[in-house]
């Protein structure tokens, strides 16, 4: 399926290429902006940026790859990543993982098969102070416990 | 620490703090106004280069420097990028900055705009801030409502923009030529150097690239003057306010203000309340993960600055201080560590990429008791081949284009040679078991 933005996001990406000195730079904004309104970045949507953005599909896609947050794979509806490094291992971060596996019956990696969540570990999110650290979707959830973290799944409808 | 009056959280917790409506009730914009109106190019980097203000992200290169490095005859456009890409574990410092006052954070770039003859200006903000970008943004549409940005800012001739640019999940953005390489939309592979960023950065132009909280100090240094900045802590040569960022394994952990040149030991036991259930202090990580770690009995009497922590055989780097009590397993804190380093590494240079991958493999086969005798060597081994000797005079650099080799190198080594017996112990288990 082609690619184009919804009527409102053509006219941010408009913003954007009147904004930056030059074309290649929008390559981040605009990758956020399309994975914000499909969920994910598929090769159509990366080679139609790469033409709105007058760049080889491949140099687009050499830029996708090296990001993280650039997804290329569907995910539920709720991405869950809970912070791995060592703030947050200090202080419980391995048993929030195991936890999650448990309660969703997911691997790290995987989505549940309603496709409601999706469970990655990642790393340092930023928030040491307030570990253990989980960000779901684009919000920080911090200080978690146990406890705290299943009363917030049940509230993900 | 009592007599000091924070300076760059001073307005914390205050309803409204991020509104421009406050920041202007409080002298807010006075120092960017008079530095656009009544300065020139020269005064302002003569008075930050008085104040002695090192950068924050973690180098502590003096930031009137820096900026003095820009070409003062160069037709092409200048460039001034706010470093927001907060990533190096342990620090978490210049999201509350944003998020309690980034008019503090805005009113630093439009003066060090002016000092190196900027019309165009960057926030680079890590992408999973996607609420600091908001935060900013909203008070970036309150300064072009308000003649602070745009054309004519403050009724000068001057003109000025700014864009806030999210990064995508890459702790090396956060290098400065690996920021630059993303923000025109590339891999954020770092470059070589030379020609630096003040020379050759954004788009072929000069830039200057600084942290946040390095930033945050410029309108209180164009407000109180040079001297008065100088005078901040224990010693000149590295002086100022700073946020110490506490975490790990203490009662209270946050982000403390304090001068430059605080004990360590206040900062953990009488800010951040000390250790958690009264447990014995192991180990703590003074400047952010990349900084050798210090053993418990290496902290008594260490002020937190440039110079004491590098004497320490450490680095201060960004004072993000991750605090380890007697439970801490060793030998999963380095595992943990060395992993990070591993999926972070950017993949251009050999040592780097190979290196930390051989790293996580030696450790992991630690953690799984099949660790061999020999192994506690080849990790220092490995480490030296990526990132050199321990020498924190500046010539040791060099085997890897950026100093990421350095930074998985040191702490890694650090955790190896101090805790050396942790190791060991768990080859004998592995034996006994």
């Amino acid at each position: 399926m082609s690619f184009s933005f919804t009527t409102d996001r053509k006219k941010r990406f408009k913003a954007l290429l009147q904004s930056y000195p030059d074309k290649r730079s929008v390559a981040l904004p605009a990758l956020h902006l399309a994975q914000e309104q499909e969920g994910y970045l598929t090769r159509e949507t990366i080679e139609a940026l790469a033409h709105m953005l007058e760049l080889a599909p491949a140099d687009l896609m050499d830029t996708v790859s090296f990001y993280t947050m650039f997804r290329t794979r569907p995910t539920g509806k709720y991405l869950l990543q809970t912070c791995s490094t060592l703030a947050c291992s200090l202080n419980g971060a391995d048993q929030l993982t195991d936890h999650l596996q448990e309660k969703l019956h997911i691997k790290v990696g995987e989505t549940t098969p309603d496709g409601k969540f999706t469970l990655l570990k990642v790393e340092c999110l930023g928030s040491c102070g307030t570990a253990p650290v989980l960000r779901i979707n684009d919000d920080y959830h911090e200080k978690l416990t146990l406890g705290k973290v299943d009363r917030i799944l049940a509230k993900l409808k | 620490m009592t007599g000091y009056e924070p300076i760059l959280t001073k307005h914390l917790g205050q309803p409204g703090s991020a509104t421009l409506a406050y920041y202007l009730s409080n002298e807010g914009y006075k120092a960017a106004r008079s530095a656009v109106r009544d300065m020139d190019r020269s005064q302002i980097i003569q008075t930050v280069k008085e104040s002695g203000l090192q950068g924050r992200g973690g180098a502590g290169f003096p930031a009137g420097v820096k900026w003095s490095f820009i070409p003062q005859n160069s037709k092409k456009p200048k460039y001034l990028i706010n470093n927001a890409d907060e990533g190096e574990p342990g620090t978490f410092k210049d999201r509350l900055l944003i998020n309690h006052n980034p008019h503090q954070v805005i009113e630093g770039m439009i003066i060090a705009a002016k000092a190196i003859d900027c019309h165009l200006a960057f926030i680079y903000i890590r992408g999973e801030f996607v609420k600091e970008a908001r935060v900013l943004e909203t008070a970036l549409d309150e300064c072009y409502n308000n003649k602070i940005l745009g054309k004519g800012i403050f009724n000068s001739k001057y003109n000025l923009d700014i864009i806030v640019h999210r990064g995508a999940g890459a702790y090396i953005c956060g290098e400065e030529t690996g920021l630059i390489e993303s923000l025109e939309g590339k891999r954020g592979w770092p470059r070589i150097k030379p020609p630096f960023p003040a020379i050759e950065g954004y788009l072929g132009c000069p830039t200057v690239v600084n942290n946040v909280e390095t930033l945050a100090n410029v309108p209180h240094i164009i407000a109180n003057g040079g001297q008065w900045f100088r005078g901040i802590g224990a010693n000149p040569e590295s002086p100022g306010p700073k946020l110490y960022c506490v975490s790990g394994h203490v009662k209270k952990p946050g982000v403390y203000e304090g001068p430059c040149g605080t004990e360590l030991t206040t900062i953990i036991y009488d800010w951040a309340g000390g250790i958690r259930d009264d447990n014995k202090l192991k180990a703590v990580i003074p400047g952010g993960s990349s900084s050798p770690v210090l053993k418990a009995n290496e902290i008594d009497g260490l002020k937190m600055d440039f110079p004491s922590v590098q004497a320490a055989g450490s680095m201060f780097g960004s004072a993000g201080i991750i605090v380890m009590d007697e439970t801490t397993d060793m030998v999963q804190a380095c595992y943990n560590l060395a992993r990070f380093y591993a999926h972070e590494s950017c993949g251009q240079c050999t040592p780097c990429r190979e290196g930390t991958t051989w790293l996580i493999k030696i450790l992991d086969r630690f953690t799984k008791g099949q660790g061999r005798q020999e192994d506690i060597d080849l990790m220092l081994d490995v480490t030296d081949n990526i990132g050199g000797l321990i020498d924190l005079s500046y010539g040791s650099f060099g085997k890897t284009i950026c100093p990421f080799g350095e930074a998985v190198s040191w702490p890694v080594r650090a955790m190896v040679e101090k805790f050396r017996p942790e190791f060991e112990s768990y080859l004998t288990e592995k034996v006994t078991g």
